[in-house]
């Protein structure tokens, strides 16, 4: 993804009210995603006819270029949108919530129990769904919430802010001791499951109609409202929780509501995709290099951002090899791997 | 009294039905400070002075007993109208994330804003007001980390000017600084005191700046008050020995027109 050299002048420039910074970021972060999300379902491994595709003479059956445009890449891109600005939103909520900026969506643990339940589903071909949510992300949902409530209960205590150091431990630890189950299933299960498996880990973008996104749209629904509360607090607690308290912050409400908003979206997100990577932590970053560290900014801006990252990330996947399709875990990774490690060298 | 604490009981670690189990960190302390008077809070390391300015700032719940703030119970006040009276700042401020000078200092309007509303004309002009109170103006653009400890003090002032508290609370604000910056944030605390009628109360372990600064000390050893009142009355070498098992010589200086503390040796 590439940045306007305008968006870059901007932060030299003197420090615009916020108001305006907010306008100018919301306008220009919401064009790139609009752009993103408009010239993605055009391009792809088979070349499509946008006039076949809206061409209602023709019945849909057998109209090839409609069931391209309408069933593999519109909900694919939907998809993508959600997911990687789902995630990069998260990343923000969780580097402030930990005051930690290496921190991302997966600190908690959330994406390793939600692939436990992936595993599981797959391994054992269970034929639970429920409504448009299908036996895998409604597994793999269920594997999230798991860990998701383990990780609060270590980490709140009655009427006292939470111990950023036990949430971090407890996902850490968390996240290993899913891994580990997750090798011993591959370990146990035949080849066919393992590359399944395998396959679900590298996250994916193929969700084959819109069921899935309807399906988890209502967890992302809730959680980006409860971000919307958040960035004013979350300024005040990357700075430190006792002088939030001090500036009229109700600490321990806040880091419950970023708790569970962050754990609702990446439930939601790998649910959907499978757990892709490094854009929690690469988008919030590169969205901080150019608007600055408000989070009144940098929040929105990183869901756009994140959103059109991903559509594009997903958009080279799908061309890049074809008619081979990469996994899109593996563009964000080789795309924000090197990415990350030129920021830490930056930063050193 | 404008800010007073009666019988307050606190302890890190309470047990069963708030009954005590390893020792209360403060106990019993009362204590009173004037609106307009600049307070100083003094004792040896661990003795309690920084929970009792959470306390008093509300961030900790006492166990037992009560503060009032302008005659009405703290614990009824709600967090965000307790903060636009009640400012703090703490020893030390170490931000996660590259923060403005001028961001840094805007947080502070953060409980007159609250969480939806955006920070208008009025805030800024309340920002660069607090700025040039604290002679930061300047500095408005920098980034926060990039500053020297005095610079970065001034700032966390400002910010906390920024929320126009009637009450300052401040933690050893000049433990980190030079002689120079030392002697920089005391004239700012007496000037914003004079000037603007800001309540100070401060912890400190230099007695030399709180001879110099504080109209009242208030002395705290091992969770409990051992003497308060007017600093003449209070800061004298019998009370030193008792505070810090040490003797000092406690003279008034002609030429700062205060008294000052010299430690002589370890008492006994």
């Amino acid at each position: 993804m590439t940045v306007s050299p305008s968006a870059v002048a901007r932060v030299e420039a003197a420090p615009r009210p916020i108001r305006l910074r907010l306008t100018l970021t919301l306008l220009g972060y919401g064009a790139i995603a609009l752009l993103a999300c408009l010239v993605a379902p055009l391009v792809g491994s088979t070349p499509i006819s946008l006039s076949r595709a809206f061409d209602r003479s023709i019945p849909f059956a057998d109209n090839v270029d409609a069931q391209i445009f309408f069933l593999a890449r519109m909900p694919r891109v939907a998809a993508s949108a959600l997911v990687g600005g789902g995630l990069a939103a998260t990343g923000v909520v969780m580097q402030a919530l930990l005051r930690n900026p290496l921190a991302d969506p997966f600190t908690l643990g959330i994406s390793g129990g939600a692939a436990v339940g992936a595993m599981l589903a797959i391994v054992f071909a269970t034929g639970a769904s429920l409504g448009p949510l299908t036996p895998v992300p409604l597994a793999s949902l269920v594997g999230a919430f798991v860990v998701g409530v383990i990780v609060y209960a270590l980490g709140t205590r009655p009427r006292r802010p939470m111990s950023t150091a036990v949430l971090l431990l407890a996902g850490v630890t968390l996240n290993a001791f899913c891994w580990a189950v997750i090798m011993f299933l591959q370990y146990l299960v035949d080849f066919a499951e393992v590359y399944r498996t395998v396959r679900w880990l590298m996250g994916d973008l193929d969700i084959g109609g819109f069921g899935p996104v309807v399906g988890v749209l209502p967890l992302m629904v809730v959680a980006f409202a409860l971000f919307a509360a958040l960035p004013s607090s979350l300024n005040l607690l990357s700075v430190g929780a006792d002088i939030a308290a001090t500036r009229g912050v109700d600490v321990a409400r806040t880091q419950r509501l970023a708790f569970v908003s962050a754990a609702l979206a990446t439930s939601a997100a790998v649910a959907l995709a499978g757990p892709i990577g490094f854009i929690g932590i690469v988008v919030p970053h590169l969205v901080r290099l150019m608007t600055g560290v408000d989070h009144r900014v940098v929040l929105p801006a990183s869901a756009l951002f994140g959103a059109a990252f991903l559509v594009g990330c997903d958009l080279v996947a799908r061309t890049i090899l074809a008619p081979v399709e990469v996994p899109v875990g593996i563009v964000t990774a080789m795309i924000g791997g090197p990415f990350f490690l030129w920021l830490l060298v930056r930063k050193a | 009294m404008f800010l007073q604490l009666q019988q307050i009981s606190f302890s890190y670690d309470p047990g069963e039905a708030g009954l005590p189990s390893q020792g209360f960190s403060l106990r019993d302390v009362s204590l009173a400070v004037g609106r307009g008077s600049l307070a100083g809070l003094l004792g040896p390391n661990g003795c309690g002075k920084t929970t009792l300015l959470k306390l008093m700032a509300g961030v900790l719940r006492p166990q037992q007993g009560t503060i009032f703030f302008d005659g009405r119970a703290a614990a009824g006040i709600p967090r965000r109208e307790l903060a636009r009276h009640i400012a703090v700042v703490p020893q030390e401020t170490h931000p996660a994330f590259d923060y403005s000078v001028l961001e840094m200092v805007l947080m502070g309007r953060h409980p007159h804003l609250g969480a939806f509303r955006l920070e208008g004309p009025d805030d800024l002009a309340i920002a660069y007001d607090a700025l040039a109170a604290t002679g930061t103006a300047h500095l408005a653009r920098r980034s926060y980390m990039s500053l020297s400890g005095g610079e970065k003090q001034r700032v966390i002032i400002a910010s906390a000017l920024a929320q126009q508290p009637d009450v300052l609370l401040l933690d050893e604000p000049t433990a980190s600084l030079d002689l120079a910056y030392q002697l920089e944030v005391a004239v700012l605390l007496a000037r914003l005191n004079r000037e603007r009628g800001v309540t100070i109360v401060l912890a400190t372990h230099d007695l030399n700046l709180a001879a110099s600064l504080c109209h009242v000390l208030v002395l705290v050893r091992e969770g409990r008050v051992l003497a308060q009142g007017a600093t003449a009355h209070v800061l004298n070498g019998g009370m030193i020995r008792e505070l810090y098992d040490v003797d000092a010589d406690v003279r008034f200086h002609e030429r700062s027109g205060h008294l000052t503390v010299v430690p002589i040796g370890r008492a006994r």
